[in-house]
């Protein structure tokens, strides 16, 4: 057995006492982690670039060049993809906000919190506000774009526009976390990214409409994998507000149905990230 | 009478007897910890007191950094209880996280952040409001001297004062223990001065205490108490000068010119005195080491290279309690080893 010679000193002992110990709001601190991921995000101007570029980019070139092989009444191909351009942009801003969170693993910044005082879903409450808000900041800018290059809209369904984008980006964000939390590199992400998401956006009606059933198998097949995205329903919602309803031709839910669905998938991704990050692990330590 | 314990696994305890166990700053008791089929932490048992600045010292693997990330809960225990201000990391974890300041390896600080900002950040975690909040970020700049430079980004900052602004997280909450570990590494030597600078004045001003780990020795010797560990294990542990004066008087260090387990054998033979072969050298503790020398010399004249006499180390207490040297590369090493 080992002997200590130091001296015990009762006043400290006091001190120790846990009693004193205050535990942190988890308000406070989603909203300061949320603050921070939007900092972060306007201080690095190439993200900036890179999440509005891109898209714009898309539409303008996809726009010119489909617009004699696309054939929907009363729509040219730039109307038809503006909404699904508008995905897009909350699909890249909010995935790349979260993958941040593997940055913040690398960084050693993301340990800090880790052994904060806070429980872990005002941690990744925060982390998604801030994505979600970052989406929809690029979001709104492209939809302000819109308006000045002859896109119509009215005022309120405006409105549920960005609602729709509010919860479909949150929706994006939860995902993109609960894909990012076990990674170890951005490299990783990348190739999820191709594989899952691009698909998942592509297959949502965004770039060309959801086939009608009982066609071929293989525009069944679509159909079917089309109606089963979830993204598809935050979409039709989108498309259906900015063209006064839905289109004949097309295979569209109703609008509530697309509420429906999209709270329910932002619900649901949000309480599967939570779940995921509260389990406690080894690879926290890195 | 048998004891209690599984045999071939010797248990070494650090209590200080003079201090309620209740009242311990961080109680360790029987913990163990394994990285798959790797024991890293070996039923280990530990108390520090309030109020003292505490060395965890072992060379890489030796398991310290695993405890480190146990009593900072950020990774779950597996066997064993750690209570840190009477707050059970298993059951209370809040409880004992609101009371730790954490002070990483790599520092934990957002670099896009500006100093100011990332302080603001940490109170937020650590649940501080308006207006104490500025007022506590403004104090803490203040205090590790850093004020000047409150509105320049994380980024901007040299190695050494990133590190103060590491620092200057750990304590923004005030809390009871401040927790480090390896604070001075990869730091120059002013800079490492200069941590310990502002260690010892956060220690004096708030009674925190302080709690960090290292693999120098010459750190070690800033702790009021050290816990040297080796293996997973904990090898000794008290006073810094009670544990060098253990050794007694000094210590021969001789060169064989042959084999050194011969030599050592029969110097053991010559002096009835106890001889140890470390490292390939032969290792003698003595009193008088300067009397021994010309003796040593005389009685095997062709047979000794070099000898040199030296006062004890926390190296030589090192080699006393394990058998090997403090850098001796062990089959044991961390998962996530860091280069130095």
């Amino acid at each position: 057995m080992v002997r200590s010679i130091a001296t015990p000193d009762p006043e400290m002992s006091e001190l120790h006492d846990s009693r004193r110990a205050v535990v942190a709001s988890p308000w406070d601190a989603a909203g300061m982690i949320c603050w921070r991921e939007i900092v972060r995000f306007l201080r690095q101007r190439n993200r900036v670039i890179g999440a509005v570029g891109q898209p714009i980019l898309f539409w303008l070139l996809f726009g010119a060049g489909m617009h004699s092989t696309f054939q929907i009444p009363n729509q040219s191909f730039g109307t038809y993809f503006f909404p699904g351009t508008l995905l897009l942009i909350l699909l890249f801003t909010a995935i790349f906000a979260t993958i941040s969170v593997i940055e913040d693993r690398n960084a050693g910044f993301l340990q800090g919190v880790l052994v904060a005082p806070i429980p872990r879903w005002s941690m990744i409450l925060g982390k998604v506000l801030g994505g979600t808000l970052l989406a929809l900041l690029q979001g709104g800018l492209f939809l302000a774009l819109g308006a000045f290059l002859g896109i119509r809209y009215s005022l309120s369904s405006a409105v549920g526009i960005v609602g729709l984008s509010f919860l479909i980006s949150w929706s994006f964000t939860s995902l993109g976390l609960m894909l990012a939390w076990r990674m170890e590199s951005t490299q990783g992400f990348h190739a999820i990214m191709n594989l899952f998401l691009m698909p998942m956006w592509l297959l949502s009606g965004a770039f060309f409409p959801v086939p009608l059933a009982g066609g071929s198998i293989s525009q069944t097949l679509m159909h079917v994998v089309m109606r089963l995205n979830p993204a598809t329903y935050g979409l039709a919602g989108i498309r259906q507000l900015m063209q006064g309803g839905p289109v004949a031709s097309l295979w569209q839910p109703s609008l509530t149905i697309c509420w429906i669905v999209t709270a329910l998938f932002a619900v649901l991704l949000f309480s599967l990230t939570t779940y995921i990050a509260r389990q406690p692990s080894t690879h926290d330590a890195r | 009478m048998r004891d209690e314990l599984p045999a071939g696994k010797p248990r070494r305890a650090c209590f200080r007897r003079d201090v309620k166990i209740s009242a311990a700053a961080i109680s360790i008791k029987n913990v163990t910890y394994d990285y798959g089929t790797r024991r890293a932490l070996d039923a280990l048992d530990l108390d520090v007191a309030p109020g003292e600045v505490f060395a965890l010292l072992g060379p890489n693997g030796s398991g310290k950094t695993t405890l480190f990330r146990l009593i900072a809960t950020l990774i779950p225990l597996q066997q064993g209880t750690i209570s840190v201000c009477q707050a059970n990391v298993r059951h209370q974890a809040a409880m004992a996280r609101a009371n730790i300041g954490v002070v990483f390896q790599s520092p934990s600080i957002d670099l896009k952040l500006t100093v100011r900002e990332n302080l603001l950040c940490q109170a937020s975690l650590y649940g501080l409001r308006e207006p104490d909040r500025s007022r506590r970020v403004r104090e803490t700049l203040e205090q590790l001297g850093i004020a000047d430079r409150s509105q320049d980004r994380a980024e901007l900052l040299s190695g050494g004062l990133r590190r103060r602004l590491d620092l200057a997280r750990g304590i923004l909450s005030r809390p009871q223990v401040l927790l480090l570990d390896e604070p001075t590494t990869a730091l120059d030597p002013a800079a490492r001065s200069d941590m310990w600078k502002y260690l010892r004045s956060v220690r004096e001003q708030t009674g925190t205490t302080v709690v960090f780990t290292t693999h120098l020795l010459e750190e070690a010797d800033h702790a009021d108490r050290i816990a040297i560990m080796d293996e997973g294990k904990l090898v000794v542990c008290d006073v810094p000068d009670t544990l060098k004066l253990a050794i007694g008087g000094d210590v021969l260090s001789i060169r064989a010119t042959g084999d050194p387990l011969a030599l050592a054998r029969d110097i053991e033979a010559a002096f009835q005195h106890s001889i140890e072969v470390v490292d390939q050298n032969v290792r003698m503790e003595c009193q008088h080491g300067h009397e021994w020398v010309p003796r040593l010399v005389q009685a095997f004249p062709d047979r000794i290279q070099a000898i040199t006499m030296s006062k004890p180390t926390l190296e030589d207490v090192f080699v006393r309690h394990t058998g090997h040297r403090f850098w001796v590369e062990t089959p044991i090493q961390t998962p996530k080893r860091r280069a130095h």
